[in-house]
């Protein structure tokens, strides 16, 4: 075995990970099902290592505003939270987008409305890909379905984030964030210099120097045309994400006759039900969305063109189904199966449901 | 080869170590493994178990509804998971506390007085290692020399001195474990 594979849960893979690739700053608050996010962050004292700082704030909402601030520094921040507490740092998360700061945020989904429960759920996508604050915009939204990737998207997220100037997410839940799986961590990279930030991000709030003119970092434009205009710039960069940063994996898609949809956790579970089908010789196939915005839109019509139907399997009451739906736009019955509040459905389940639905429908 | 297993007694009695040590023991094999906890408001003395997987192939869903394998620890996971083992799969329970014992006749039942023997062995504590070694002993699914290793990993290094007390128990386990 090589040194190198560890065995760990999605949260501390996540917290390991942004020590290794060099994140500047984490600020959280804690709350189940991730609190072993910052309980890593803080065994580990990276702060004597890296230099990255790990802070308890006093609340989602003062997390989600150090990110802008240290955001706004061309510093890579993050921030980690459960459903409750990402919808406190919603306000935020607008003016970061509006802004254009990158960061990153985790939201290890658990079951609502409310305060809920602290069981998996997949029931936020609305919220995060939607929007979830105000305005027109969208976050980059990335979806792990193991470990490894919990590990691997805080790179991604982080290259994204600056690529673009924008927020993203990791939506991930209560399934991936506490099971132990095998992961190989990204190689460990020291924390960009001061002389780094300014060459790379050179709109970061850094001190103005003479030979420039300042850096504003703000989403207030009091003139409605230059409103107009900044809007038209962040609808372009989302365009161009919807080109260049689409990312899906697809399971046993080339000859299926039925197709899952799936992300995340559920999409583990829906890998199950492909191989049971494949078993009793029914041609099922899943699609797996790693970026839930931008949207595997096109392959999914593609497909469309393919298959006799498509189920959308989620742990909420019927959300990302709606995207399928207008990927599809018509082509072929879309369907929604899904457990509430906690409930992750079983592998027989799913089939049961591709059978009564999509087969039999 | 894939192994689909749960493990599940009360919280207190090393269901998640132990769990934690089956996957470690896995990795040192090169195999995938899963290792998914209960994490609802489990306590010390309340119920808790672990789904763990040990597969030669990528593994697809962590979370399970039926297992070749349940290793049962109290009444109320026996009453819970007996119904949910594969038929001709295994049962391996400690019978300490069970009132009413298993039923099924399309699996095959084992028992380990592992509670029993801690305490005549001196080492409470060790309870879990000996549940191992029963497991091991009914699916040699990991050799022993990567249960070591894997206790190895899955330990702190302060706790390496407590290694040999945990194998003799792993070997305990191996020779009291009786099919039922």
């Amino acid at each position: 075995m090589g040194e190198d594979i560890k065995l760990m849960k999605g949260n501390e893979a996540i917290a390991e990970a942004a020590i290794r690739i060099g994140v500047d700053g984490y600020f959280g608050y804690p709350i189940t099902p991730q609190s072993e996010v910052m309980e890593t962050l803080m065994a580990k004292q990276p702060w004597d290592t890296t230099g990255m700082v790990v802070l308890q704030a006093e609340s989602e909402i003062a997390s989600i505003n150090m990110l802008y601030g240290g955001g706004g520094c061309g510093k890579k921040v993050m921030t980690s939270s459960s459903s409750p507490g990402i919808s406190l740092m919603q306000e935020g998360l607008t003016y970061l987008a509006g802004a254009e700061v990158p960061c990153l945020v985790v939201n290890v989904v658990r079951g609502g409305p409310g305060l809920g429960t602290i069981q998996p759920a997949q029931s936020d996508y609305f919220q995060a890909v939607k929007g979830g604050g105000h305005g027109d915009y969208s976050l980059i939204v990335l979806a792990p379905a193991s470990v490894q990737e919990m590990a691997d998207h805080v790179k991604l997220g982080f290259d994204l984030a600056f690529k673009y100037r924008n927020p993203v997410m990791i939506l991930s839940d209560g399934v991936i964030g506490q099971m132990m799986e095998k992961v190989v961590l990204p190689s460990a990279k020291s924390r960009w210099t001061e002389e780094e930030i300014k060459e790379l991000n050179p709109w970061a709030t850094l001190g103005k120097p003479k030979t420039r003119e300042r850096n504003v970092i703000t989403s207030l434009k009091l003139q409605s045309d230059e409103m107009e205009e900044h809007n038209h710039k962040l609808q372009a960069k989302y365009q161009r994400m919807k080109e260049e940063e689409v990312l899906f994996e697809e399971f046993n898609c080339a000859d299926a006759q039925y197709l899952i949809v799936a992300y995340g956790s559920s999409s583990r579970v829906c890998q199950k039900t492909v191989e049971i089908a494949r078993d009793k010789g029914i041609k099922l196939g899943l699609l797996r969305p790693i970026t839930l915005f931008p949207f595997p839109s096109d392959r999914i019509y593609e497909l469309a063109q393919q298959v006799k139907g498509i189920l959308s399997v989620e742990m909420s009451a019927g959300q990302m189904v709606e995207d399928v739906r207008l990927s599809v736009n018509g082509k072929v019955p879309v369907y929604h199966y899904g457990r509430l509040g906690g409930m992750v459905p079983s592998p027989s389940e799913v089939l049961k449901a591709v059978d009564e639905k999509l087969i039999g429908g | 080869m894939k192994e689909e297993i749960i493990i599940a007694g009360f919280g207190g009695q090393g269901v998640l170590s132990m769990g934690k040590i089956l996957a470690y023991s896995g990795i040192m094999q090169n195999l995938e493994v899963s290792w998914m906890p209960s994490y609802g408001p489990e306590m010390r003395g309340g119920t808790a178990n672990v789904t763990v997987i040990l597969s030669d192939t990528r593994i697809s869903s962590p979370i399970l509804h039926e297992y070749d394998t349940a290793i049962i620890l109290n009444q109320q996971s026996l009453d819970k998971f007996e119904q949910q083992i594969k038929p001709g799969g295994c049962l391996i329970y400690d019978s300490n506390g069970i009132t009413h014992h298993p039923t099924r006749k399309d699996i095959n039942v084992y028992r380990v007085d592992a509670a029993e023997e801690a305490v005549k062995m001196n080492s409470t504590k060790t309870f879990n290692m000996i549940v191992l070694g029963a497991y091991l002993k009914v699916k040699p699914v990991v050799v022993m020399e990567n249960v070591l290793n894997g206790l190895k990993k899955s330990l702190p290094e302060r706790h390496h001195h407590l290694i040999p007390i945990n194998e003799k128990a792993i070997e305990r386990g191996m020779q009291i474990v009786n099919q039922i």
